[in-house]
């Protein structure tokens, strides 16, 4: 048995293939082909959730992806769980677990109902007005209530285990939509050359054919012509058929994205089974056969569980087997409610009245229900029901004229369908940016003019005919695949006259009757009342004020009711109040699809040094310095960073350390014009660098402010191996690129980052030519290789170019050799300095000794607002150069105003105080706020090698300031600092040239 | 993501490329010659221009080649794209 509403046969489900589920820990039995709402419906369930804001019980409302009551959070196991999932669309497999979400303590008794008795007292722009004083409560109170209320369903709180895919994808036509109207359009396009990719929401091709019992195509019975039409499509080799595909977002240049659900209707998908995949679909042509959704009543009361649109009934019935109830009745303002009814009654369903809005309804259908002994109220409005948890009995009440209605008649029953016709769906063509146009024999916004190369097709441009919808289809698609006949269907069916009514329904329940417009954001007519008194008048105000449509389900049943109720409240017609855009997602897609495989290890690159895994076997603490992992400090025997970084320090300054400088940027620069490109380029001169000579350059943007820095070593005339900062190597690049391709493309220079072609090891102390000499022949002493000086060579027996420099203050060399000679180099290197006590030291170390002897680090004494001269680098300036990148700007006066933020040293009163990097400065002590900030501390550390702490910091005017008194205000008091020269360490630099 | 033409590659999808900025701004050749507002001019002012607008990309990851295009700013429809230091083409005939 797998429930008391099912019918005896019919519907698409798999009778032999029984499937048990749970639902909020209760079990049913269900098909294989159900999905959950199905399911629940055969099993006489309809209440399947609680309303946002009212905690209003809810039972389904649709069939499909436009459902905004029956979320559910699906369960696979701890790690597998997915929230705010359409019970319409979750397929149904053995052991499936869902519950319902937005309830405590259970769905049948809510505590957050008691919001619904307060309804009155929850008016629209609730939020806004409620919350708004005293500024106290906000903590203690406001926000966790709204945080509490706040969201549908919880978020998984265990990493996801399953793999998400990403495909991109090309074809000349894309269709969207596996209903009729895609069908004819796919079927018609591939009969020409191009690829076409067909895109079907549900879990299998057909839309409303495989719920269409009367008509017949081509003599057959539509289900009978899909099958054949499936099967033609299935055949042609340029046709890639989607299903359980969603196409969510149109992006500019008619790249349309699609996820594709694999797994999540498997009762066997195993976690870190490939469970969606995003499919970036480059199409020449789209064809949107979106179809329509169809509009509920806004009447009181139309919220109550067993309150469904009649198409969905209809859905229930054709495609599961399913009955919305016993004994139902039928509210509509539209043709379709009557094939409804009939279709019902077939199956056993008592008909216990079809009320009309239409004073006047007819046509075959009419007849028809009317000639099959249903009872037709015309010009009759349901006003509202009776029931709890489900509808017990509707209200009926006739219509007298447009707005008002007389002595209203209850009527038992379990189940109330309504239709207020068909909205065409443009959701992705707005998302293109196509245009609408208000078509008023349709009431309806239809595809105007096109922003891509798009075309609406089907009931989504308006054509609900069969008949028309094949052909439009059909049309389409041989028109873009450059066919001379497109296919011909003959279609034989009853037709439905296209127009429904939109708005409200009119009622006699008094001004605090609830009518709902938006189910899932709980907005109801009188809310939209409310806003338009209050002033609101744009849709787009009306909008965000009450949330109509705002919310997941981005308002598919919603939207034209509440443009009519505005319209007619502000005695606007509806195309002047405009509709809102609809925005990518067209449903809730998860992070999951969105990241694909960018997650863990793959999220971001992350870059190695070649000497990493020594480092890490070492046990080196490591920071990330853009993507690269950089050894910070080498901890010995439990040290914390402080004491292994003093006495890293102190080790370099007494004998010697070694650093892995390899994630230095590198470039080289070769050329005839290679030094006129550098003199244009940095501040420096160059013409004069000596070959084998080098010399620290600073770089700026055309505004005059520091970018970056590092040593150019010449190693020809028409040869220069550069620098640059760890995370500044593509920027310094791209600028280069940049004036060389098109500013000065005369100049004969190559330029090619080498950052990944050289290891680079740093020996630094008064014993690193006694190391380093023990690698190399090379004549290392200072008459033949001085301080900024650079030689190529062998060190180590690799091939290497031997740089003399210093970012220490102490004498040093950086030894440059291929990447893949890197590690055996440096365990030489460690070797050779055993016997002279040689410390691995790292960044943090390497940030100590830099700052004791006031070098910058830029992005770090630099903020993008800084001069050459702000830092103390004014002298590396080429004075005689008449231009270089930079030089205009900082001749504008206020680049040399003596007020400017400098960089100057601080050291605190008491020299164990460590100033705070990013500290304010203020000049006198005690003061109120706002106090007046004359600058800030941009470094900070103690120093093992000073026995104090030690700060840089930029102070305006501050190189007039040395020996004032200043204070950094902190939580603990103010801080007396002293201004000093930014050189603690060695001030004559004489240690360099040891 | 928009695909862009590279004069040197052919059509492309954005993801291979970088933006660079209005274009035909050329550097001064000799900015000291600049009184204060016409390198500010230089320096800061751009057209911001609603419908075509001629911009720099750089083909980043494929031939590294800066080059122009004409892009409709409300459209996202890019028209033309042309080397650099060709001058801008007529809009005449251009529309798609
Ligand atoms: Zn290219």
């Amino acid at each position: 048995m797998t429930g008391a509403f099912r019918t005896k046969t019919g519907g698409r489900i798999d009778r032999q293939k029984s499937v048990s589920f749970q639902f909020d820990g209760k079990t049913y039995q269900g098909y294989e082909g159900d999905t959950l709402a199905s399911a629940l419906l055969a099993n006489g369930v309809h209440l399947m959730g609680r309303s946002f804001k009212y905690h209003r019980p809810r039972g389904v409302l649709s069939a499909g992806s436009e459902e905004p009551n029956a979320l559910v959070t699906v369960r696979r196991d701890g790690r597998r769980v997915t929230p705010n999932l359409r019970a319409t669309e979750v397929a149904l497999y053995q052991g499936l677990e869902a519950h319902s979400q937005n309830r405590w303590p259970s769905l049948n008794f809510d505590v957050g109902a008691i919001n619904s008795l307060m309804a009155r007292f929850i008016p629209s722009g609730f939020y806004y007005k409620t919350f708004m004083w005293p500024r106290k409560a906000w903590d203690a109170l406001y926000e966790p209530i709204i945080r509490q209320a706040a969201g549908l369903g919880d978020a998984p709180t265990e990493p996801d285990p399953d793999v998400y895919l990403n495909t991109y994808a090309h074809c000349e036509i894309l269709v969207v939509g596996g209903g009729p109207a895609g069908l004819a359009a796919a079927l018609s396009a591939s009969q020409g050359e191009g690829r076409v990719i067909l895109v079907e929401d549900g879990a299998e091709l057909g839309g409303s054919l495989l719920i269409e019992r009367d008509a017949l195509i081509d003599g057959q019975p539509a289900l009978d012509w899909l099958a054949s039409a499936r099967q033609q499509l299935a055949a042609r080799p340029n046709v890639t058929i989607l299903t359980r595909a969603t196409a969510f977002a149109y992006n500019a240049h008619n790249m349309v994205c699609v996820t594709e659900r694999l797994s999540d209707h498997r009762a066997d998908a195993q976690p870190g089974e490939a469970r969606e995949r995003l499919w970036q679909i480059r199409a020449a042509d789209v064809i949107l056969a979106q179809g329509a959704v169809e509009r509920p009543l806004v009447f009181p009361d139309n919220d109550r569980p067993g309150v469904l649109l009649a198409e969905a009934a209809r859905t229930y019935l054709n495609r599961y087997g399913v009955t919305p109830g016993r004994r139902v009745v039928v509210a509509t303002g539209h043709d379709s409610a009557y094939r409804v009814a009939i279709e019902l009654q077939a199956a056993g369903v008592e008909i216990a009245a079809l009320a009309d809005l239409r004073p006047t309804p007819s046509g075959p259908w009419v007849e028809r229900a009317q000639g099959l002994g249903i009872k037709v109220l015309k010009g009759t409005a349901i006003t509202g029901t009776s029931g709890g948890r489900r509808v017990t009995g509707a209200r009926l009440s006739p219509l007298i004229g447009m707005a008002q209605v007389g002595k209203p008649d209850w009527i038992a029953c379990d189940a109330v369908l309504m239709s207020g016709g068909c909205t065409p769906s443009v959701h992705l063509w707005s998302q293109s940016r196509g245009k609408v146009k208000w078509d008023e024999a349709l009431d309806a916004f239809l595809p105007s003019e096109a922003a891509e190369r798009a075309i609406c097709v089907g009931a989504g441009a308006g054509r609900f005919d069969l008949a028309e919808v094949l052909a439009d289809g059909a049309q389409t698609g041989a028109r873009l695949a450059g066919l001379k006949t497109p296919p011909a269907f003959h279609v034989e069916a009853t037709p439905l006259a296209p127009r429904g009514v939109v708005g409200a329904v009119p009622h006699d329940r008094g001004p605090n009757a609830l009518a709902f417009v938006d189910w899932q954001n709980d907005v109801t007519a009188k809310d939209l009342k409310l806003a338009v008194r209050e002033g609101f008048q744009s849709i787009e105000h009306l909008k965000r004020y009450t949330t109509t449509g705002m919310a997941t389900d981005q308002g598919k049943t919603s939207n034209l009711n509440a443009l009519a109720i505005a319209s007619d409240l502000l005695d606007r017609p509806i195309p002047a109040i405009g509709l809102t855009t609809f925005r990518m997602p067209f449903t809730p897609v998860t992070f999951g699809t969105l990241a694909g495989l960018a997650r863990g290890d793959l999220f971001d690159p992350v870059r190695c040094t070649p000497m990493h895994g020594w480092a890490e076997a070492k046990g080196a603490v490591f920071e990330d310095v853009s993507l690269w992992k950089r050894a910070r400090y080498f901890p010995q025997g439990g040290e914390d960073m402080h004491a292994a970084v003093a006495r890293e320090c102190l080790a370099v300054r007494s004998r010697a350390g070694i650093f892995d400088a390899s994630t230095l940027g590198k470039i080289e620069i070769v050329g005839p014009d290679a030094a006129e490109f550098l003199n244009r380029f940095y501040i420096n001169a160059w013409t004069k660098l000596g070959v084998g000579r080098c010399r620290y350059g600073v770089l700026l943007r055309e505004d005059g402010f520091v970018m970056d820095d590092g040593v150019v070593g010449r190693l020809a005339a028409d040869r220069f191996h550069l620098t640059t900062t760890t995370g500044g190597a593509a920027r310094v690049l791209a600028m280069m690129e940049d004036y060389l391709q098109t500013e000065w493309p005369d100049l004969r220079v190559a330029c090619t980052s080498t950052t990944e072609q050289w290891a680079v090891i740093a020996v630094q102390g008064p014993k690193a030519r006694d190391i380093v000499s023990r690698l190399t022949s090379l004549d290392l002493s200072s008459e033949r290789l001085p301080h900024m000086s650079l030689v190529e060579g062998e060190v180590a027996g690799a091939p290497a170019r031997l740089f003399r420099v210093s970012f220490t203050g102490e004498l040093g060399y950086e030894i440059n050799v291929p990447s893949d000679r890197g590690l055996e180099v440096w365990e030489k290197v460690v070797a050779a300095g055993a016997e002279f006590g040689l410390t691995p030291y790292g960044t943090e170390t390497m940030h100590v000794l830099r700052a004791e002897k006031g070098f910058i680090i830029v992005g770090q004494e630099t903020d993008g607002t800084a001069t050459p001269d702000d830092v103390g680098l004014g002298w590396a300036i080429g004075k005689a150069k008449p231009d270089f990148v930079g030089k205009r700007s900082l001749a504008r006066p206020s680049m040399s105003d003596p007020d400017r933020k400098q960089l100057v040293g601080l050291l605190t009163e008491r020299p164990e105080t460590v100033l705070e990097e990013g500290a304010q400065i203020v000049a006198s002590p005690g003061g109120t706020p706002p106090l007046a900030l004359i600058g800030h501390v941009t470094s900070s550390y103690a120093s093992a090698t000073l026995g104090r702490s030690i700060a840089l910091a930029m102070i305006q005017g501050g190189r007039a300031r040395m020996g004032q008194k200043l204070y950094s205000p902190s939580p603990q008091g103010d801080i007396a600092v002293t201004v000093c020269a930014p050189v603690f360490y060695d001030p004559e630099g004489e240690r360099v040239n040891g | 993501m928009l695909i862009i033409t590279c004069p040197y590659c052919g059509p492309r999808p954005e993801i291979e490329f970088s933006h660079g900025g209005e274009a035909h701004i050329a550097r001064p050749l000799n900015p000291a010659a600049l009184n204060a507002d016409q390198w500010t001019d230089f320096l800061y002012l751009r057209t911001n221009t609603k419908g075509v607008h001629a911009e720099r990309w750089r083909h980043l990851h494929g031939c590294a080649r800066f080059f122009n295009a004409l892009r409709d700013t409300t459209t996202d429809k890019i028209l033309t794209t042309y080397r650099t230091g060709a001058p801008r083409p007529d809009l005449e005939g251009l529309t798609p």
